[in-house]
């Protein structure tokens, strides 16, 4: 047994740096050489770029101390990404089960499409689109109106809401995709088994569909929550005087402003707060995974 | 419809004379000089009547990069050296630009045009560093607001109406630090330059909160917001806002507020290391021309000129000859100057701040 497994592995193992090393290499040069000239400009008082005489300073991580504005929008940052997270999980679980259990064939193929659509367009134009029907006297008001008379304006655009649904419509496929994968693989004889023992609906999907789909489930959160907390085109466009939060600010200080090391330093503070998010959520991701 | 074929056939001929010619002597090619112009998307330097009339003169054509922000031109100079020729600085950037190295100091006598610029924006202080001049005024304008005319009637002369509760909820508002901290300068009495009291100006900013319908980045976004009726009054440009009327049609009223308005001026510069530098001062003195001011601000719409025999040859009626001419009007205009970054930073902190508090 162990011979054979030995005689197994050897190949693998010349051929582990010609199949990880692109990618590695790609990994290195797009993500960490960007991201570690972000970390040294964050310790910097002034933007090296164009003959500037820039010190040592850890004022600009002392700066979102000093005014309580940036906490405040960190911790509304937060929220945002909890309840598109939620909004997600709630609206892309179901729509998950029914793809991977109930339909089948042709019907599937057509759904799953209809679900990948929106990643074929530019992101913009879908955020441009939802202000076309969001909008006062827009698409989704004159539809509501012909129905409900009654309702008259929905003041939808320019509100929190109109950046929830901005959103949770971008976000919803990761969630759909990672959670299909994993019910998928649920084996259907234990949801029989478990109804033939009695168990009702709910039950079903408390003790067996959720456990079982929790890495889909963890992965789809991870996928939404941390993105989420540092977008800016959607609140910006769609948000209106409700549109600030962490990223609008940190995308200011790199356009608006030429604060590169104050930008970076607040975009390495959120990335902080997210690693303690995730840190305090590591049991709940530890048990997805095993 | 029918073909003239003479003229067909004259071309034709004419075209492969010019193939032959191009064949036979390839210098000919290299005779035509190309510079690159840096400048806002669709702000006269890029009319395509324009660029075609000055290639005929001179043989000299134009390409354009654009940037968003002034602080994206910055970078662009900063990171391309020698790859631009024109470029288009507001007077609060320009001696930034130019203690930095990105441009060049400016001759004036190589303008012919220079001598027909009004003495008060041509020696604008914006546009000089250590005594010398990198900008050559181009065009300048006043930011304040504009009204819809159906909406509020009479239009209002002063800032306030920005802050008056009839138009809560009905108020578009530039998502911009620096023109928001100078207009609730002008709201609060103060110099837009260096304003001394900020908690002044930061509590005016904040009773914007029941106001702001939502904020405005662009002209283009300007003038849906305004023809999609999400506002009744919005701050605005000049220039923008005499567009707004003759291209879009809208009905809006650019108002000159009673307690000031920001001025503004914008020049053009030659990058330092030019790849065509004598191209760029003929494209600079073409683009201070009175013949191109008066087509562009004709057909399209464009803010004032600093040529003072420009402004002149326009229509009677036309709004930058009408209203921006208006002496008396212009009496508490404040021209913005040049700012340092450490300044517009305290302003940026001081909107964000704002901002952060206007949401719900």
């Amino acid at each position: 047994m162990s011979d054979k497994a030995d005689i197994q592995r050897r190949p693998v193992n010349r051929a582990l740096p010609v199949l990880l090393g692109p990618a590695y290499l790609w990994l290195a040069v797009t993500v960490f050489l960007p991201l570690s000239a972000m970390v040294y400009f964050s310790f910097l008082s002034e933007t090296p770029i164009g003959g500037r005489e820039a010190v040592w300073t850890l004022s600009n991580y002392g700066e979102f101390f000093d005014k309580a504005f940036y906490r405040t929008l960190m911790w509304r940052s937060f929220r945002l990404g909890a309840e598109v997270t939620l909004l997600c999980f709630l609206f892309g679980f179901p729509c998950a089960y029914v793809l991977a259990k109930m339909v089948k064939g042709r019907w599937r193929e057509a759904l799953f499409l209809l679900v990948i659509l929106p990643f074929w367009s530019n992101a913009l134009v879908r955020i441009f689109s939802w202000t076309m029907v969001l909008r006062g006297n827009g698409v989704l008001e004159r539809l509501v109106n012909v129905f409900l008379p009654d309702v008259g304006s929905l003041n939808l655009m320019f509100t929190y809401p109109a950046i929830l649904i901005g959103l949770v419509h971008s976000y919803l496929p990761y969630m759909i995709l990672t959670c299909y994968i994993s019910i998928q693989a649920i084996d259907d004889d234990l949801i029989e088994a478990a109804r033939s023992m009695g168990a009702g609906r709910f039950t079903v999907f408390r003790r067996i569909l959720l456990p079982l789909a929790l890495p889909g489930i963890m992965a789809g959160s991870i996928l939404t929550f941390v993105p989420v907390i540092g977008s800016f085109m959607e609140p910006r466009l769609l948000g209106g005087r409700n549109g600030t939060f962490i990223g609008t600010v940190i995308e200011d200080q790199f356009t608006a402003v030429f604060n590169w090391p104050l930008g970076a330093a607040l975009s390495f503070i959120m990335l902080g707060f997210v690693l303690i998010v995730l840190l305090l959520a590591a049991p709940m991701i530890r048990r997805a995974s095993t | 419809m029918t073909v003239n074929t003479d003229t067909l056939l004259g071309r034709l001929q004419r075209s492969s004379i010019a193939v032959l010619v191009l064949v036979a002597f390839p210098g000919a090619l290299l005779a035509a000089e190309e510079i690159r112009v840096l400048n806002w998307q669709g702000y006269g330097t890029d009319e395509a009547w324009a660029l075609e009339a000055f290639e005929a003169q001179t043989d000299i054509s134009v390409v354009h990069d654009y940037f968003n922000s002034e602080q994206e031109m910055l970078t662009k100079l900063r990171t391309n050296p020698g790859t631009y020729d024109v470029v288009l600085i507001n007077s609060a950037f320009t001696s930034v630009a130019a203690r930095e190295g990105l441009i060049q100091a400016l001759d004036l006598s190589r303008l012919n045009n220079a001598a027909d610029l009004s003495p008060e924006m041509r020696d604008n202080a914006g546009l000089s560093h250590d005594g010398k001049t990198f900008g050559a005024a181009w065009v300048w304008g006043l930011t304040s607001f504009a009204v819809d005319t159906t909406d509020i009637d009479p239009v209002p002369d002063s800032i306030d109406a920005l802050w008056d509760e009839a138009y809560a909820g009905r108020v578009g508002w530039r998502d911009d630090a620096v023109e928001s901290v100078m207009l609730a300068a002008i709201a609060t009495g103060q110099d837009i330059n260096e304003p001394t009291d900020l908690d002044a100006i930061r509590d005016k900013l904040r009773a914007l909160k029941p106001q702001i319908r939502t904020f405005w980045s662009s002209e283009n976004e300007w003038n849906q917001f305004m023809s999609s009726n999400e506002f009744d009054i919005a701050t605005y440009w000049s220039g923008s806002a005499s567009r707004s009327k003759s291209q879009f049609k809208l009905p809006v009223e650019f108002v000159i507020p009673t307690e000031g308005a920001i001025g503004w001026l914008d020049g053009l510069s030659i990058a330092t290391d030019a790849p065509h530098e004598s191209a760029a001062y003929q494209f600079i003195d073409w683009m201070i021309d009175p013949a191109f001011y008066v087509q562009w601000d004709t057909d399209v719409g464009a803010p004032a000129s600093a040529n003072a025999k420009a402004l002149e040859q326009l229509d009677e009626t036309a709004f930058n000859r009408q209203i921006l001419g208006d002496a008396e009007k212009l009496a508490n205009v404040q021209f913005m100057g040049a700012m340092e970054d450490s300044q517009r930073e305290a302003f940026l902190a001081l909107w964000q701040g704002t901002k952060t508090y206007l949401q719900e």
